[in-house]
C-alpha cells in the first residue's frame, strides 16, 4: 500500500525499544557509562546517513521476519547482549506498544506527532554527544520534509498500512493492562470520551440549508459518548509542544515489563496466515536486507569485560522457563546473522547476492521459488 | 432516538479478521436461494461467507489477490464488492495489481485487469479502490492515480472490456457509488469520490459525461451514496454532508462521528441512513425527500456502540433497513443486527 510507511515503523519502534533498554539498564543497576554508551551505539546505528537514506526510499513495508532481523541486529550493536526470550519480549513490547499508538492516534496525520515524542526523547538521550545529534536532528529534518506535505489521505493509507503489519497481535502486555488501557482479551480499550481531533466537531449537529445556502434548520442528537472538547494541534516543526501523548515514554524504573503469552493462542490460525510471505519474494527482502544491513555499522565488542548481558524478565530462571514455554505461533521467524561475523556476513550477503541477481533472468516462478529456499537456509547457516 | 430500534443477532464467524480499509463489508441478497453473502477483505485475502436465512448453514470462501506470474499473490486487497446487474451479479476484487472479477459466488474469475506498474517504486502508491455497477451494463473501478476504469459487462460470458478511461480526479479514488433507488427518472447514474474530498456526478453512456463537479475542504471523503438524485458522503473529519448531485448546493451537514468514517450505507426503499467510523459508533439515519421544496431532511434514528472496535464496514442487509452488518479491524466476525 503506502510505500512511505517503512521510516515510521522503524523509527517509532526503534524509539520504543529504547525506551525499554533503558528502563532495564537502570533497573539492573548497569554502571552510568556503560548504559551510555548502549544507548549511544544504539542511537548511532539507528541514525546512520547510509542506513537511513536506504529506508526513506519508497517502498514497500518488510515481513515482519524481515524487521525483527533488523531489530536483532540494532539490540546488538553495541556491548550488551540479550538472550533469545529477553529479545522475544523487547519486540513484544515494542510492537504492541506502537500498535496501540497507532490504533489511539485522533488522526492519521497525528502518527507523525507520535514519531516526534520519540525523536524528542531519542534527542534528549543523546544530548551530550554532538556527533550523534546532528544525526538525529538530520532526521528530523528528512521526516518533515518528506511527512509534512502529504494529505489527510494520504496518511490514512500509511495507517492502514501499518494496522495491517499489526493485524492480529493481541499480545497482553503488563503495564497495559495495569493502565486499563489494554483487555484482558488482548484488545485495546477505545474510550468514546474526552477531547475529539483537532479539525472534527464533537457529534451531535445536524444542520439543513435551503438552495441559497441559507441555514433553515437545526437539530441535536445524543451521539453516545462523552466528548469533551477538541484537541488542540501540536507542532510538526523540530521543537514545540506536540501536544498528543502517544509515543512518549510510559516506562520506569518502577514500572516492570511483562507480557502474558497464555490466553492469546486462539488467533494462532489467523496469524499463520498473516506470516505466510510467499517465497517469490524472499529474494527481494533479501536484496533489501542486505542494502539495509551494509548501511548499518555494528560495532564488534571490545574486550570481553566491557560486555554484559540484559534480561528483560526479573530473574534468569524466568528468562529461561520464558524461552521454553513460549507457544510455537507466537516464535519470531529469524534470519540469523551473528553479529561478531560482521564484515564476514557482509561479504558473504553481498556474493550471495551477486550469485542470485546473474541468474535472476530465468522466466520459470518454480525455480525462483527454490532458490529462495536456498538462499534462506544459507543465510541461517551464516 | 429509538434505543430499542435494533437488536444484536448472533454473530458470524470468519476465517480471518477485518483490515483497517475504507468500505470493508459487501453483502449480496439472493432472495431465490433464502441466503446472503458478505465478503470481507483481510490483507491479500478476500473471506466470503454464504449465510442461509435461517440460521443453519454457513459456508466459507477464501479468494487470493492475484498477479501476473506469481503463483500466490501477496499484493493487498484494497476493496471486495458485488456489483448487481440486470442479468448477473459480479464480485469485483480490486488490489495493489489489479482488478479481479469473478461470477457471484467467487467460484470462477471471468476477468483480469493488471494495472500498470512502475518498474521502480514510486512515492505515490499503486492500487486500485472504489467500485460501482452502473445502468444495465458498466462496472466502475477508481484508481490511486484518480482515473477511473469503465468495464463493458455482456449479459453473459467473459468477454468483458475497458470501456473508456476517465481522467477527471487528481488525487486517489476512495469510493464510487451508483445511484441507487432503482428511478429511471434521475440524470445522475454515478458519484466518485477522492482524498481530497473532491466529488464528481456522471452519466452513464458509451462516453460517461461529467454533470457536476463538487469541490471538497481539503479533507478525504472516505464513503459516498447516491439515492434519488442526492450525493451523500462522508469524511475523515467525521462530518457527513448531502448534496444535490447535479447542482452541487448542500442540503445538510451533520457533524455525525468523532473519528473518521470508514462506511456509509441507504436503504433505497426506506431511505434509512448507515454510517460508520473508526469511533466504533454506527449511527442510524433517516432521509426525506421533499421534491416540491427541492429539500432534503434528515433525522437520527439510532446509536450502535461496537465496544473497543475501529469500525470498517457497515452495509443493510436488505432494501428496506430491516438488518444491518458491522466489521471492525482486527474483529473475526461480522455482527448482525435486526430491528426490534
Amino acid at each position: 500500500m503506502s510505500s512511505r510507511t517503512l521510516p515510521l515503523l522503524f523509527i517509532n519502534l526503534g524509539g520504543e525499544m529504547l525506551y525499554i533498554l533503558d528502563q532495564r539498564l537502570r533497573a539492573q543497576n548497569i554502571p552510568a557509562d556503560k548504559a551510555k554508551k548502549v544507548m549511544n551505539d544504539i542511537i548511532t546505528t539507528m541514525f546512520n546517513k547510509k542506513f537511513l537514506e536506504e529506508l526513506f526510499k519508497p517502498q514497500e513495508l518488510y515481513s515482519k521476519k524481515a524487521l525483527r532481523t533488523v531489530f536483532d541486529r540494532l539490540a546488538h550493536a553495541s556491548i550488551m547482549r540479550l538472550n533469545q526470550a529477553s529479545m522475544d519480549k523487547l519486540y513484544d513490547l515494542m510492537t504492541m506498544a506502537f500498535k496501540y499508538q497507532v490504533l489511539l492516534c485522533p488522526r492519521a496525520k497525528d502518527i507523525l506527532l507520535v514519531s516526534f515524542n520519540h525523536m524528542d526523547a531519542i534527542k534528549d538521550f543523546v544530548k551530550d554527544t554532538p556527533s550523534v545529534l546532528s544525526q538525529v536532528d538530520e532526521t528530523y529534518r528528512q521526516l518533515i520534509e518528506m511527512y509534512t506535505p502529504l494529505s489527510s489521505g494520504e496518511f490514512q493509507l500509511i495507517r492502514q498500512t501499518l494496522l495491517i503489519f499489526f493485524q492480529d497481535m493481541h499480545i497482553r502486555v503488563s503495564i497495559f493492562l495495569k493502565d486499563k488501557v489494554q483487555n484482558s482479551n488482548g484488545r485495546f480499550v477505545l474510550p468514546i470520551s474526552g477531547p475529539v481531533p483537532h479539525g472534527t466537531h464533537i457529534p451531535g449537529l445536524i444542520r439543513m440549508f435551503s438552495c441559497n445556502g441559507e441555514e433553515v434548520k437545526r437539530l441535536q442528537f445524543r451521539n453516545g459518548g462523552n466528548y469533551t472538547g477538541v484537541l488542540r494541534e501540536g507542532s510538526f516543526e523540530m521543537f514545540g509542544e506536540r501536544v498528543i501523548k502517544l509515543g512518549t515514554n510510559m516506562y520506569s524504573v518502577s514500572r516492570p515489563v511483562e507480557t502474558h503469552m497464555s490466553g492469546t493462542s486462539k488467533n494462532s490460525a489467523q496469524k499463520k496466515s498473516v506470516n505466510t510471505t510467499p517465497n517469490p519474494l524472499a529474494k527481494e527482502e533479501l536484496n533489501m536486507l542486505a542494502r539495509l544491513m551494509g548501511g548499518m555499522e555494528v560495532q564488534k565488542p571490545g574486550n570481553a569485560d566491557s560486555g554484559f548481558r540484559v534480561n528483560l524478565f526479573a530473574t534468569d530462571e524466568e528468562e529461561e522457563e520464558a524461552l521454553i514455554s513460549r507457544p510455537d505461533e507466537f516464535s519470531y521467524d529469524v534470519i540469523k546473522i551473528q553479529a561478531t561475523k560482521n564484515q564476514q556476513a557482509n561479504a558473504e550477503l553481498a556474493k550471495i547476492m551477486g550469485d542470485f541477481t546473474e541468474e535472476a533472468g530465468e522466466p520459470c516462478s518454480s525455480s525462483a521459488n527454490s532458490k529462495g529456499d536456498d538462499l534462506l537456509a544459507m543465510m541461517d547457516g551464516l | 432516538m429509538a434505543s430499542n430500534m435494533y437488536h444484536k443477532e448472533k454473530s458470524i464467524q470468519m476465517k480471518s479478521s477485518a483490515s483497517a480499509l475504507y468500505n470493508n463489508l459487501s453483502v449480496l441478497r439472493i432472495a431465490p436461494r433464502s441466503l446472503t453473502y458478505f465478503t470481507v477483505v483481510h490483507a491479500n485475502m478476500v473471506n466470503m461467507v454464504s449465510a442461509s436465512w435461517d440460521g443453519l448453514n454457513y459456508s466459507h470462501r477464501q479468494l487470493q489477490s492475484k498477479e501476473a506470474n506469481v503463483a500466490t499473490s501477496s499484493s493487498l486487497i484494497m476493496q471486495a464488492a458485488w456489483c448487481v446487474l440486470p442479468s448477473r451479479d459480479i464480485l469485483v476484487l480490486t488490489s495493489q495489481k489489479g482488478i479481479q472479477m469473478y461470477e457471484s459466488d467467487g467460484s470462477i474469475m471471468v476477468y483480469w485487469h493488471a494495472l500498470d506498474t512502475p518498474e521502480t517504486q514510486t512515492a505515490q502508491a499503486v492500487f486500485a479502490r472504489g467500485i460501482a455497477a452502473v445502468r444495465e451494463k458498466y462496472i466502475c473501478v477508481g484508481i490511486s492515480s484518480g482515473s477511473m476504469l469503465v468495464f463493458d459487462v455482456p449479459i453473459k460470458g467473459s468477454n468483458i472490456t475497458l470501456s473508456e478511461v476517465l481522467e477527471e480526479h487528481k488525487e486517489s479514488i476512495t469510493d464510487l457509488a451508483s445511484e441507487c433507488s432503482g428511478s429511471l427518472e434521475c440524470i445522475a447514474d454515478m458519484v466518485s469520490a477522492d482524498d481530497s474530498g473532491n466529488l464528481c456526478v456522471w452519466k452513464s453512456g458509451e462516453d460517461f459525461q461529467l454533470l457536476n463537479k463538487i469541490p471538497g475542504f481539503d479533507m478525504s471523503c472516505s464513503s459516498v451514496k447516491l439515492w434519488k438524485g442526492t450525493v451523500v458522503a462522508g469524511y475523515g473529519t467525521g462530518q457527513i454532508r448531502l448534496y444535490e448531485a447535479v447542482t452541487g448546493i448542500v442540503h445538510a451537514e451533520v457533524n455525525a462521528h468523532a473519528r473518521w468514517i470508514y462506511s456509509l450505507d441507504i436503504a433505497p426503499f426506506s431511505g434509512l441512513l448507515l454510517s460508520a467510523a473508526e469511533d466504533s459508533l454506527v449511527r442510524v439515519w433517516h432521509l426525506t425527500m421533499t421534491p416540491e421544496t427541492n429539500s432534503v431532511e434528515i433525522v437520527h434514528m439510532y446509536n450502535e456502540c461496537v465496544t473497543d472496535t475501529q469500525i470498517c464496514g457497515a452495509k443493510f442487509c436488505d432494501g428496506d433497513g430491516y438488518a444491518f452488518a458491522v466489521t471492525g479491524y482486527d474483529l473475526s466476525e461480522i455482527i448482525r443486527y435486526t430491528q426490534v
